[in-house]
């Protein structure tokens, strides 16, 4: 994580002080608790790859305040999504959709683990099968098991 | 005069680096042994004329000299002296730097540790060493020169930036790069092994130490550096599926892959091809890291300043390395023949599932990571791919993981029988359900997330139990405890390794699902509850550091009447960096930490004030150790150690050849 001398880039960012500020919270708290989850959903765009709950960055603000309003309005989780990403693009969505070409995101994994297991299973498969072959012949597993049943138990 | 021997001694070893990829690989091919003689006293002047240029650098930094474009821009004379050094590679050009020396270190080790290893194979591993040196070296003084001179030098530089001046930056990216580079080790000995078209169980232990030390040492490298973001970012993360952290995660996931089926070709001579193309992946996946952190193509948190030319000419290493070796891989992959052959229910075949999960979870982060960039160049959609899709995406593989490794530790090899395999089991199943309903009562059911990953934790944990056990064998508790202790160093470093594993699991779990988050205004003087604690605001002071000045507040926890701690969360401010930072102050404990933040002063008086309880924090940093302490158990096991003497018979056969 933090690879390297990595954090540099939150040179970007003025003071790394208090994300959500106290004075931009929701009185109800089934509603600030939505909105603290949207929010860490959404991606704060000026910053390099933060959310704007995590982000104190003036935008982070000002759509966490407007998220807020939303929510206060009425509007859904997913009404209030779709009105912030109607503003300001599907860049927003830190959540990609699992509309068009993104199916191919959604479905890669599955897919791998689909057709991994099917090699690992077929390749294993022809290995045993041809050992078992290469084994004993018919014979010398008879004799293996008139041996074996002889055995005091 | 000593920044240019620095210099000089870096140019140096580009050369002799590139002597060492070409001379000992055309003494391989032609049989000739004193052209492979080379490659040793190659990589051991390698190496030492890289640390001097590493030991130049360092002095450069240590004494302030501002003639140095790189001084600078990153260092400053109050700066304190551990920054002074760990600043040597907190930028780009230097961390290449340290990079480089832990190559050519990897390289020099494998000469002096390598003298069992027949003459042939090991030229050709240090050709390739010397290949993949000479290219980063070129990458250095081609396009991140550290020693650049300026015509005019300031009376003083511009500093570190804050957030790194933190002693994380002395340990995380060494160990991080130990890591990183200590794959390539895997890599050359895959790829001197495709040329050779000869694979065995001496390969295998040839190869395990190497990756199992790189391993730890990534492991070491990720576990600190999770420990250092939730502490130094004032709000308690600790991972963020920043493609910066999937660039170490991704060599992660394949190196463990990779460690698990090389004890298959040590132990069973199956699955040879398949671990030579892990040994690849694992250093490829280490190379698309070094992309990633330095050409800029994908927007990450951390990334240094991105330049193109750098990023064109990594990707140009990238391409040839990883792309020549896959080439190589594919043209002779089919010589390596497998000898053993294992039934479907197998320690095998559990290893085979292990593999699997790894690698497909590596595939979906390293898709998630890229998948903005493939949108955008060929739909020109602009999307994000951030941590709720790594979260889903990624989850049901660790789940699947943990379900499934208890069982494959124990099956026996070759060929096994599943119930009767299940059976020592059945007290490690109810204990793990027990956990999962009592994590369920106490916590109220808020999340099904939680039991589940307590329940996963206990298993791997009653699994080693179960594992541990069996080793015993039967008989009085004597013989049975004599027999444990007497067990190889390497079941030992198992054991810890997977209990590790659900340790992390376990902290993981808690951490997330049930940490109490309280955010509010303060006056001096007034307190708040937090959870069974209250927290007290007793005052705020001034303070002055070497180059910052900071604000700290003087809070006092208490639980009833007893004083539980007094922290001292702290606001800086680096005046020459035009920089302020949080200094979260936290009370670690094996139940949990009290974690406090204080922000900026509010209108109408108070200071904004971040407290946190984060349960079982510790566990999940315990558990990332563990996994390492694992790997030195392992690698500090009898048979490595003796393998030297136990192969000269088999350098002799090949001499023989």
């Amino acid at each position: 994580m933090k690879p390297l001398a990595a954090i540099l880039a939150f040179a970007l960012l003025a003071t790394p002080a208090l994300a959500v500020r106290p004075n931009e919270m929701l009185a109800d708290p089934a509603l600030e608790s939505r909105a603290r989850a949207l929010s860490q959903s959404l991606r704060c765009l000026v910053c390099r790859n933060e959310n704007i709950d995590d982000s104190d960055a003036d935008l982070a603000h000002d759509l966490r305040v407007l998220l807020r309003d939303r929510l206060t309005a009425g509007d859904t989780d997913d009404q209030a999504l779709a009105y912030i990403v109607a503003r300001y693009g599907e860049f927003v969505l830190l959540n990609p959709t699992t509309q068009g070409t993104n199916l191919i995101l959604w479905g890669a994994g599955p897919a791998a683990l689909l057709a991994g297991a099917w090699l690992a299973l077929s390749v294993t498969r022809r290995r045993a099968r041809s050992a078992e072959m290469a084994e004993l012949s018919a014979e010398d597993q008879a004799r293996v098991k008139a041996l074996l049943d002889d055995l005091p138990s | 005069m000593i920044v240019e021997l620095g210099h000089y001694a870096l140019i140096l070893a580009f050369v002799i680096a590139t002597l060492q990829a070409i001379v000992p690989m055309v003494g391989a091919q032609r049989g000739d042994r004193v052209l492979m003689a080379l490659a040793g006293p190659a990589a051991t002047s390698q190496f030492f004329l890289v640390a001097i240029s590493f030991g130049a650098l360092t002095y450069a930094f240590v004494t302030s000299d501002f003639s140095l474009r790189l001084v600078v821009n990153n260092s400053h004379t109050l700066k304190p002296m551990l920054y002074k050094v760990a600043g040597v590679w907190g930028n780009h050009e230097g961390s290449l730097l340290l990079w480089v020396l832990a190559l050519s270190f990897y390289g020099a080790l494998a000469h002096w540790f390598g003298s069992q290893l027949p003459a042939r194979l090991k030229a050709r591993v240090l050709s390739v060493q010397g290949a993949i040196g000479a290219a980063f070296l070129a990458l250095m003084l081609w396009t991140s020169n550290p020693f650049l001179r300026l015509a005019s030098p300031p009376m003083n530089g511009h500093d570190l930036n804050p957030l790194l001046q933190d002693p994380g930056l002395a340990f995380h990216p060494p160990f991080l790069y130990l890591g990183y580079v200590g794959l390539s080790m895997a890599f050359a000995f895959a790829v001197a092994a495709l040329i050779e078209g000869r694979v065995d169980a001496a390969w295998g232990r040839w190869v395990r130490p190497w990756t199992l030390a790189a391993w730890l040492f990534l492991t070491i490298g990720i576990t600190m550096g999770s420990l250092w973001a939730y502490y130094e970012l004032g709000w308690g993360g600790f991972w963020f599926w920043d493609p910066v952290e999937n660039a170490s995660f991704m060599p992660w996931l394949i190196a463990t892959a990779l460690l698990h089926s090389a004890i298959v070709v040590e132990k069973r001579e199956s699955l040879k091809a398949w671990t030579i193309l892990l040994a690849i992946l694992a250093f490829g996946f280490s190379l698309v890291g070094t992309f990633i952190v330095r050409s800029g193509v994908i927007t990450s948190v951390h990334a240094f300043a991105s330049d193109p030319t750098r990023g064109m000419f990594v990707l140009a290493i990238l391409a040839v390395f990883v792309g020549g070796a896959l080439t190589l891989f594919a043209l002779r992959a089919g010589a390596l023949e497998a000898k053993g052959v294992f039934s479907m229910v197998s320690r095998e075949t559990g290893l085979v599932v292990n593999n699997l999960l790894l690698t497909v979870s590596c595939f979906v982060v390293f898709i998630g990571t890229i998948w903005p960039l493939v949108a955008e160049i060929l739909w020109n959609r602009a999307l994000s791919v951030g941590a709720p899709f790594f979260n889903a995406a990624f989850m049901p593989f660790a789940i699947g993981l943990a379900i499934v490794l208890p069982i494959g530790a124990v099956l026996p090899w070759k060929r096994a029988e599943l119930g009767r395999a299940m059976k020592p089991f059945a007290g490690a199943l109810a204990l793990t359900g027990a956990a999962a309903l009592l994590a369920y009562a106490v916590t109220g059911g808020v999340s099904t997330l939680g039991p589940l990953g307590v329940a996963l934790a206990v298993w791997l944990v009653a699994g080693v139990g179960v594992d541990l056990l069996q080793k015993c064998g039967r008989g009085s508790v004597g013989a049975r405890l004599g027999r444990l202790t007497r067990l190889p160093r390497a079941d030992w470093g198992r054991a810890m390794a997977h209990a590790g594993f659900g340790v992390a699991i376990f902290g993981i779990v808690s951490l997330t699902t049930w940490a109490v988050e309280d955010i509010r205004v303060v006056q001096v003087g007034e307190s708040f509850d937090l959870g069974p604690y209250q927290v007290q605001l007793v005052g705020m002071s001034e303070q002055k550091g070497p180059n910052y000045t900071a604000e700290v507040a003087e809070m006092r926890v208490t639980k009833g009447e007893a004083e539980v701690a007094v922290l001292h969360p702290a606001k800086r401010t680096y005046p020459i960096a035009g920089m302020a930072t949080t200094e979260a102050a936290i009370r670690p404990g094996i139940f949990g930490d009290i974690y406090l933040v204080v922000g900026d002063p509010q209108e109408g008086g108070g200071y904004a004030v971040r407290s946190y309880l984060k349960p079982f924090a510790l566990w999940l940093w315990l558990g990332g150790l563990m996994m390492a302490l694992g790997g030195m158990l392992s690698l500090s096991d009898r048979r490595y150690r003796i393998a030297a003497g136990a192969q000269r018979t088999s350098t002799v056969a090949v001499a023989a050849e």
